[in-house]
């Protein structure tokens, strides 16, 4: 997820050339829209009702982390036991030469990761080492480990419950096995759940996949050409987006796909080459994680402070539990619906574990956060609420700057990078929002362009509009999917270890063999 | 004694003609020969793709394989028969090279015939056609055909 800065902030980084009466629609809209939204987003967002050493708890990261570790402690450590098969499984091993030209787990787990990997690695790890120091790094990298055995659950029920028609295409997803795994367990309330699921993810993918992109792409990039109407990006991005999802120009997706993997594969390479440079501090860094997870060093809040940052960071990055993976994962044309649930758990891995950690280690050896010598604790803001920064930045532009330090021309690049990785992000969110609409309305050619004209509208308003509310609310909107979709995987978690046991056991036996030596 | 197997790279261009005319040659020359046309369908597992280009990979896959054998394989499989030679057809996806030669192996066949269509592009300058390839890694005789 890339949810990265809360409202406010966006509100400043919209235009502000807008004319005065626009502005004032504006705020109708906005005004409108919180009245009537904002019990939602206070729902979703509101803290446990006691605090934990002195600082609010969001409920909802603990729904995501209690979630991640049953499913840890029931699948007895998936994310471990199958992590060496999830590569084999990845790298082709146990693919049968006949399914060639069929879609591959590589395919699979990369379409997955493009929709996943992007502002939340970039600007969400600064945000939360920005807050809660270092130490917010240990609870990341804990919190992405945890989140590989929901990826690992729900991505094996959607394979396992998708539909596939005549013509060969598939549709799989949450709302499939909310449906169908309820009903072959006797169990009541799976329709109620896929319509709610359907309804969350639709709205979740018009804001957080749609018009929160939007709004970002375009701070970026007139924060390098300078301030023009934001309405001209959107418009831009809705015709590329268009062409794309409507009118089926595979080249640019493709360019897209080709070039996003690439963007990530450089930005960790750089961020290796920086940890080269000043590899006599690696030592001395992961000695601050590991200090700042127990103690905080000083940070607001404490170790506590670091724990929820750490924790809410990696949540909203991997989008472990949110059940959208399971929609990417399902066109995986598999006999063994375990092996895409495995080969997905590699996601957090990459996403939080590789990519968030090394976003952390530059931020925190290239010493853009104020440290006071004498006691070597960190120094806060005025405000008292984050650390200092040596140029008083945050979110984006402290990663900017943490990767300057080591090469003056990654500004530009990290800004290409965001832009391309929001246009990512928009298509995979138009997919797996026309999924729960599809399934919502049914599929056909009509229903479909419906819903795809509309995302494209959405990509404007994001763009142009200071919607704050409208944002928020639809951020709200990807997390109660989580709710709902955490909510069915417990009720579905013996269909999955019924699954998982006999696949191994038949690995193990050698029934399961490797087509490639 | 079993048959003599010959393998065949056709790809509906001049150069796959060539190749067949010359295996049909071959095949009459040495007798009671069997020949296997391939098309292969340039196929990676490693490519990136949209979320909507996977739900429709089966179908196109399908669609891939009819289209092949409509359009090259079934004609020249035909023709072949009509000169009286034992030929069967047959596509795959993935690398040509690879391919070739992984079908040489399962129909333990004699050689791998395949028509050269000459270098072109960067990427084949740096990385060798799939001929040059072939050639480089096969586990039996290769004729090219210029």
């Amino acid at each position: 997820m890339k949810k990265l800065f809360p409202a406010a902030s966006l509100v400043t980084l919209a235009p502000v050339t807008a004319a005065a009466q626009e502005m004032s629609i504006d705020d109708r809209v906005n005004q409108v829209f919180a009245s009537s939204t904002g019990w939602f987003v206070n729902l979703i967002f509101s803290p446990l009702p006691f605090q934990i050493a002195g600082s609010d708890f969001p409920w909802i990261v603990m729904w995501l982390v209690i979630g991640a570790t049953v499913f840890t402690i029931y699948f007895g450590l998936i994310q471990l036991r199958a992590f060496g098969h999830a590569i084999s499984l990845v790298k082709g091993d146990y693919s049968d030469p006949k399914d060639a030209g069929e879609v591959s787990h590589f395919q699979a787990l990369t379409t997955a990761l493009s929709g996943t990997v992007g502002l939340g690695n970039i600007a969400g790890v600064a945000v939360a080492v920005g807050i809660g120091g270092p130490g917010a790094t240990f609870w990341m990298i804990l919190a992405g480990l945890l989140g590989m055995a929901s990826k690992f659950t729900e991505c094996t029920l959607g394979v396992k419950y998708r539909n596939e028609y005549p013509d060969g295409t598939v549709s799989g997803g949450p709302m499939y096995y909310m449906v169908k795994g309820f009903k072959e367990r006797n169990l009541p309330g799976g329709g109620i759940l896929a319509i709610f699921f359907s309804i969350f993810c639709i709205l979740g993918a018009l804001g957080g996949g749609n018009m929160f992109q939007a709004n970002q792409a375009h701070a970026q990039i007139s924060g390098i050409v300078g301030d023009y109407p934001g309405w001209i990006t959107g418009v831009i991005f809705a015709i590329v987006v268009f062409l794309v999802i409507v009118g089926g120009i595979k080249s640019i997706a493709s360019v897209t796909e080709k070039v996003v993997p690439f963007m990530g594969i450089m930005y960790v390479g750089v961020a290796l080459v920086i940890l080269l440079v000043n590899y006599d501090k690696i030592g001395w860094a992961f000695g601050q994680i590991w200090a700042g997870a127990f103690t905080g060093l000083g940070v607001a809040g404490g170790f506590v402070g670091a724990l929820i940052q750490g924790f809410k960071r990696a949540a909203f990055s991997n989008e472990a539990g949110v059940g959208s993976a399971a929609i990417a994962h399902s066109a995986v044309r598999t006999k063994e619906p375990v092996t895409e649930g495995v080969v997905s758990l590699l996601e957090p891995f990459i996403d939080t574990v590789v990519i968030c950690t090394m976003t952390a280690l530059v931020i925190t050896i290239s010493g853009v956060l104020v440290v006071d010598p004498d006691t070597g604790l960190f120094v806060l803001n005025e405000a008292g609420t984050a650390i200092q920064t040596v140029d008083g930045s945050s979110g984006v532009q402290l990663t900017s700057a943490a990767f300057a330090t080591g090469f003056s021309w990654f500004p530009y690049v990290l800004a290409i990078a965001v832009v391309l990785f929001a246009f990512s992000t928009m298509i995979s969110w138009s997919y797996y929002g026309l999924k729960a609409w599809t399934y919502l309305f049914g599929e056909g050619k009509t229903k479909e362009l419906v819903f795809k004209l509309i995302f494209c509208v959405f990509i404007v308003i994001g763009a142009a509009a200071q919607l704050g509310a409208v944002i928020d609310f639809s951020d709200a909107m990807i997390f109660a999917m989580a709710v709902v979709n955490i909510t069915a995987l417990y009720f579905l978690m013996p269909v999955v270890k019924r699954e998982m046991n006999s696949y191994f056991e038949r690995l193990k036996t050698g029934e399961i063999v490797k087509h490639k030596h | 004694m079993s048959k003599t197997t010959f393998v065949v790279g056709i790809d509906g261009s001049d150069a796959g003609e060539r190749a067949v005319a010359f295996a049909k040659a071959r095949a009459k020359a040495v007798g009671d020969c069997a020949i296997t046309l391939c098309y292969v369908i340039e196929w990676s597992p490693f490519s990136f793709q949209t979320p909507e280009e996977n739900e429709q990979r089966h179908k196109r896959r399908e669609e891939e394989i009819s289209m092949a054998h409509s359009r090259v394989l079934d004609p020249a499989v035909t023709d072949a028969k009509k000169d009286g030679c034992e030929v069967s057809g047959i596509v795959r996806h993935g690398d040509a090279a690879e391919i070739l030669d992984d079908l040489a192996k399962e129909l333990d066949a004699a050689q791998i015939i395949v028509g050269r269509v000459g270098i072109r592009g960067l990427k084949e300058r740096v990385f060798g056609g799939v001929t040059g390839r072939l050639v480089a890694s096969a586990s039996v005789p290769v004729t090219i055909i210029p």
